[in-house]
This record gives structure tokens, C-alpha cells and sequence, in this order.
């Protein structure tokens, strides 16, 4: 073999070489991708590389995650936030569910929720030593909507919903007259949010009294503005979604008024407005949303900056992105709660309650 | 015949440069033509090139293990006729039913209307393009043509949703806001050009004397092209059209977005409706846990509307290698 063809030899095995490494870089390429997480969970390890430890540590990232319902208010806070703190803060939107799975295995330090907490992600939580510190911070109130032009129905009762929205409706009601006698003999569209939302959750505990049971035969979503543009565009629309989607798009959608058949909160079909939500006749779709904060980052200096600047700022921009402030006195007893760092849940980490006010809560604690 | 005419027509296959017999691939493919090059860098080039071509190949391999493992497991679960015989799709929900006939009804009412409209316009291009269209207008013509092609399909989707929707719903009042109508129509549009262009192609590749023979017995215009022409171009047509349902069977986004996400087993155009696409986007962009039976239900869907766009390419393709051995001879 003479000297020439003996490198060309060895340039070949390299560029082999190179190729094999190539492709198996690519095969690892998830294996990377997971591995900020996973040092993030191990601080520890990293004790012997202080670089790139400083270098976490500088940054000060406030990872928020969780509701889409939550999503805008966190959204408005973080961006005014910046102008005061260096501080970075990444919001995801992964539904309230998918917010406490992350939330309970210690990837975020802030998870926005559009219902309390429940028993299987307190025990999620429990499990890995998360504590975890749960702040209202707003009032919604899920709209029942209609098309405009729809002229018959102005109001509906509880019973009505259920009996439109429970399982057994499925491939059974569908037009509009089995709701009501009197009411169009024609198709009943009906659009709802997805199943892993916690505006789907408390919507199906409060109308059908059970959380995850409904029809299945709805056009159901995760992106709001997909349900927004469906009703109002359809006569024979029905839907449901949060406050902020209802007036943001007033001009296209009508209100439902609702009717829970009891006179101690309110007589006969109540509309949602910021009033009827804040004073508890908006009954039973009012509910409170929430922030929960993980005690452990609570103690970063950054996080509870964050928090109180939420605490503060959140009656202004909760009205500004379209949701209803908590009143005054309740954001006392939720900043001292936050003061305090008063774990835990004021619903007893069952899950949603219907017809409670976070006021009767909190002023109980 | 003599080619002496203009009439006559090129054939439609290029010149293919040929290989000079003795030249190697990598003086092909190098700087500095000619010079001889090491039989070994020779064998890694072709090797180089034979990956190339498998990594499509072993891509599809892949898609199709994954997708019947998935069923496979799914199977083990849901038998086998709670997916045929139900009529009810709802897996994600309380009262759980797999029949996928609503999703199928979707996807076959979205790309029935899109094959009515796409069909007619589309061959009616390709005879213009190639029977009656000038030559410098048939330059200009379909290369614009082909432009829809080139159109993003989440563009259509909104055209589709803004656009065709309000504009049908002045024709139509009862029209909902999602509806599988002007899906239909706007993937229709998009699919044209996949038509007209095949089909050009394939009435192209007519030999000429046909048509000449056809003129010398005293035929016009049109009986030649309908009598003539188009049935000898009939497996290149079939092929574009099998190919351009496929297609709509497949597509995505626009059906996503403007046909509406509710499963429903109706050949009703006008209202909401779930295609087997759409519904594999609903779950894959929500929050249904990996490895669950809701989750694998998007791998059945998946291995459903694989089969059926297989299928049809593999119908297709059939249809291609007649056409091309008919033009031959």
C-alpha cells in the first residue's frame, strides 16, 4: 500500500466515521432536548462545574405554566414586571392540568389554574415534597353564549344545561325544541372548551354534578378563539368559555342568561356582568382563578417579587385583559395569605366547590 | 409520418444527457471532471447516494411500525368491531364510543365536494392547456396555474374560514360557521392545479397521428378531443385524479380550521364536521397523556387514513405505468 492511498484510506474511515457520528447525534436529539430539565431537578450535581452553575443562577427564570383562562392576566403581570425587575419569566400554556403535572414535579416554580387543586394532583404534589401556596387572584364567570340572532333563547335554567350537556344527551338531543318546547325545531350546534381545561372541569361539575362527564358530540377546543368564531357565526350556535372571551368579541356573541331555580342568590335567570359575578347571583358558573406558588421557590428573592407586584397590580389588569377583580378586601386576605405562606387549599384540595365565594373562604381561614 | 408539419408535437420526454460509458460517478460529481479518482471514494459516494434514497424509504417503514404497533396495543383494548359497527365518536369524553365512521364521513363529504369541484375545472384547464391554448399563452398560462400549488394550505384554511364562509352564507343562510362546504370547495381550488398539470401532461403524450387520423376521417375539433384524445389519455387522467383525492383525503389544515372539529355522521354539507386529519390534530395539540387509550386513538386514525391514501397512490400509480406504456406504442 503505498503512502498516498494509505491516508486516502484513513481520510475515507474518517469521513465514515464523521457520518456514523452525525447520524448518531441525531438519534440522541430528544435525549438533549430533555436535558436542561434534568438539571434543573439535580442542582447538586452540578456543585463541580461552577460555571454553568452561576451562569442558572444569574439568569433568576421564573417559569410559569398552566390555565389558557389564566394565561392573559399572567401574561399582562410578567410584561409590566420587566420594567422593574431583570428578572426572566417564561409563561406556557399547557391547561390547567397539564400546569400542576409540571407543577408537582418541581419543572415551574408558578402554575396559573382555572379550578383548585385536586386530590390526585394533591397527592402528585404531597409525593414530591412539593408545598404549594394557592392565591385567587380573579373572578370569571363562564358565559353561556349564543349567536345573536338567535331571538329565543334569553335565558335557560340549570336543569335545561344539564339536560343539554350531560352524557346521556349524547346522539339524543340535538335540536333545539327537545331543550324547550316552543324553541326552533332545528340542529343544535354546540361548541365547548377542551377536555383538559379547568373551565370544561368546573362547567361539568356545576351544570351536570359531575367534573369530566358531558356529550362527546360537541365541537370541542382548546383554543377559545376557535369557539368564539364558531357560535358567532352560526344561528344555531350554543357554547360556553371564559368572561375575557365573551367581552372581547361582545359585538358577536349574546349572553344566555342562567337561572339556577333558587331565590336565595339572586330570584329567577341571572345575566354574567362583573357585578353579578362579585356578588355571587352569577350562580353557579362564578368561580375564582388562581396562581400557585411552590413554597421552596417562594423563598427566591425574584419569585416573591414576582408575586407581590402580582398581588398588587392584579385588580387593574384583571379588568384590563377582561376578567372580574376580586374586591379589595379580598386581595388583602390574599396577600397577607401569600405573607403568611399559608400552604395548602381553602377547598381542601377536593377540587372545585360550586356556590362558594373565595371572600367566605378566605375571611374564614 | 413525416414530421414535417408544425403541428407536430415534441415528444414529451426530454433529452436525457447520457453517460459518457467509462466516467465515473465522482468525476461527475467533482471539480476537475475526468481526473481519475480511488475506487473507494467511488464506492463512499455511491453509498452516500444509496442512503439518500433509503432514508424516504426506512422513513416510511418507520411510520408504518409505529402506526401498527399502536393499533396493535389499541386492538388489545377496543375490539376490532367497536371501531366498525359504532356509529359514535367520542373517545376523549365521558360516554366513550370508537366508531370512526363519523371521521370517515367527514374526510369523505370534505373531499367528495372537493373532487366535484377540483374534477371538472381541473380537466377542463388541462384540455384548454393542451388542445386550444396558444403556445405562448400555454407558456405563461400554466406556470400560473401551477402557482396555486404553491399557496400554504393554512392560507387556504383561513381563506376558507373569512372568506368563502360568510360570502356562501349570504347564498345559503343556514350555513354554520364550520362547515364542511367551503372546505371543501377551497381544498377543491387547491387541488386544481395537481389535476390540470397531470392531466396536461397525459393528453400531451398523445401521439399526434391520432389526433391527424381522427382530422382525416372527417372529424372536428371537439369530437376528436372527447372521442379521441381524452380516452386515449385515460389512465394518466385517472392517475392525477386518484392522486389529487388522495390528497384531499390527507389534507390538513384547511379541513382544521374551517370544517370545524365535531364528529358527526352526516353527509349534510352545511354543518360542523370532523375529519380524521382534524381530529388527530385536536388531540395531538390538547394535553392527552402519552400511552393512554386516548392517545393511541390517534394512531389508529392515523393507520386508517394511511391505508386509504396507500391505497390510492398504489391505484394510481398503476394507472401511471399504463399510460406511460400506452404513449410508448
Amino acid at each position: 500500500m503505498t503512502l498516498r492511498s494509505a491516508t486516502r484510506a484513513r481520510r475515507a474511515a474518517q469521513l465514515g466515521l464523521a457520518a456514523l457520528c452525525l447520524l448518531a447525534c441525531k438519534k440522541h436529539e430528544p435525549a438533549l432536548g430533555v436535558e436542561p430539565s434534568a438539571l434543573a431537578g439535580a442542582p447538586s450535581s452540578l456543585a463541580g462545574v461552577p460555571p454553568l452553575a452561576d451562569k442558572f443562577k444569574e439568569a433568576a427564570v421564573i417559569a410559569v405554566d398552566g390555565s389558557s383562562t389564566v394565561f392573559p392576566i399572567s401574561e399582562a403581570v410578567a410584561e409590566e414586571f420587566r420594567t422593574v425587575s431583570a428578572a426572566r419569566i417564561t409563561i406556557g400554556v399547557s391547561g390547567t392540568g397539564g400546569g400542576f403535572k409540571k407543577f408537582c414535579s418541581a419543572e415551574i416554580a408558578i402554575s396559573g389554574a382555572s379550578r383548585p387543586i385536586k386530590p390526585s394532583e394533591v397527592l402528585a404534589c404531597a409525593r414530591a415534597g412539593i408545598e404549594y401556596i394557592e392565591l385567587p387572584v380573579a373572578y370569571d364567570g363562564i358565559s353561556v353564549v349564543v349567536h345573536p340572532a338567535n331571538d329565543w333563547a334569553a335565558q335557560m335554567t340549570v336543569t335545561e344545561l344539564r339536560a343539554l350537556w350531560r352524557p346521556q344527551a349524547q346522539a339524543n338531543v340535538q335540536r333545539w325544541n327537545q331543550i324547550r318546547s316552543g324553541w326552533p325545531d332545528a340542529e343544535i350546534h354546540l361548541f365547548g372548551p377542551g377536555v383538559d381545561s379547568g373551565t370544561y372541569d368546573y362547567f361539568t361539575l356545576a351544570v351536570v354534578g359531575t367534573e369530566h362527564a358531558s356529550r362527546g358530540d360537541f365541537t370541542s377546543s382548546e383554543d377559545d378563539n376557535v369557539l368564539v368564531q364558531g357560535v358567532s357565526r352560526d344561528r344555531l350556535a350554543l357554547g360556553f368559555f371564559g368572561y375575557a372571551f365573551y367581552g372581547e368579541n361582545e359585538a358577536q356573541l349574546r349572553t344566555v342568561a342562567i337561572d339556577d331555580e333558587r331565590d336565595d342568590n339572586g330570584k329567577g335567570p341571572v345575566s354574567v356582568s362583573p357585578e353579578s359575578v362579585t356578588n355571587g347571583t352569577y350562580n353557579p358558573l362564578s368561580r375564582p382563578i388562581f396562581v400557585y406558588v411552590s413554597k421552596a421557590a417562594a423563598a427566591r428573592p425574584e419569585v416573591e417579587a414576582f408575586i407581590q407586584f402580582y398581588l398588587r397590580e392584579a385588580a387593574r389588569l384583571v379588568s384590563d385583559v377582561g376578567y372580574i377583580a376580586l374586591p379589595e378586601q379580598v386581595y388583602d386576605l390574599v396577600w397577607r395569605r401569600f405573607a403568611r405562606r399559608a400552604v395548602g387549599s381553602i377547598f381542601g384540595g377536593s377540587g372545585s366547590r360550586v356556590g362558594v365565594t373565595v371572600e367566605s373562604l378566605l375571611g374564614a381561614e | 409520418m413525416a414530421p414535417s408539419s408544425s403541428a407536430v408535437r415534441a415528444p414529451s420526454e426530454p433529452p436525457r444527457p447520457r453517460v459518457v460509458p467509462g466516467s465515473t460517478l465522482a468525476s461527475l460529481l467533482l471539480p476537475g471532471a475526468g481526473r481519475p479518482v480511488s475506487p473507494l471514494l467511488e464506492r463512499l459516494l455511491e453509498f452516500g447516494l444509496l442512503s439518500c434514497a433509503l432514508l424516504s424509504v426506512a422513513t416510511t417503514a418507520g411510520i408504518v411500525a409505529v402506526l401498527a404497533w399502536e393499533t396493535l396495543e389499541f386492538a388489545r383494548v377496543v375490539p376490532l368491531r367497536r371501531l366498525l359497527l359504532d356509529t359514535q365518536w367520542t373517545p376523549l369524553f365521558h360516554d366513550q364510543h370508537f366508531g370512526i365512521w363519523p371521521l370517515i364521513a367527514g374526510t369523505g363529504l370534505t373531499a367528495g365536494i372537493a373532487m366535484l369541484v377540483a374534477l371538472p375545472l381541473g380537466l377542463l384547464a388541462a384540455i384548454y392547456l393542451s388542445e386550444f391554448a396558444p403556445p405562448l399563452l400555454r407558456r405563461y398560462l400554466k406556470p400560473a396555474l401551477e402557482l396555486l400549488a404553491g399557496i400554504p394550505t393554512i392560507v387556504y384554511g383561513y381563506f376558507a374560514l373569512i372568506f368563502v364562509t360568510p360570502a356562501l352564507q349570504r347564498v345559503l343562510p343556514g350555513l354554520a360557521g364550520f362547515n364542511a362546504l367551503s372546505a371543501g370547495i377551497v381544498l377543491g381550488i387547491m387541488l386544481i392545479p395537481m389535476i390540470s398539470s397531470l392531466s396536461e401532461d397525459a393528453l400531451f403524450a398523445v401521439p399526434n397521428g391520432l389526433r391527424e387520423g381522427a382530422y382525416a376521417l372527417g372529424a372536428g375539433r371537439l369530437p376528436t378531443i372527447f372521442r379521441v384524445v381524452l380516452p386515449s389519455a385515460t389512465s394518466g387522467i385517472a392517475a392525477s385524479v386518484i392522486l389529487a383525492a388522495s390528497r384531499a383525503i390527507g389534507e390538513t389544515m384547511i379541513v382544521a380550521i374551517a370544517a370545524g372539529q365535531q364528529p358527526r355522521l352526516t353527509l349534510d354539507p352545511r354543518v360542523p364536521v370532523e375529519t380524521m386529519t382534524a381530529y388527530v390534530v385536536q388531540v395531538s395539540m390538547g394535553d392527552t397523556p402519552t400511552g393512554t387509550l386516548e392517545y393511541r386513538t390517534i394512531f389508529v386514525v392515523g393507520a386508517v387514513l394511511f391505508s386509504m391514501t396507500f391505497a390510492m397512490n398504489a391505484l394510481s400509480h398503476r394507472f401511471k405505468r399504463r399510460y406511460l406504456s400506452n404513449s410508448e406504442t
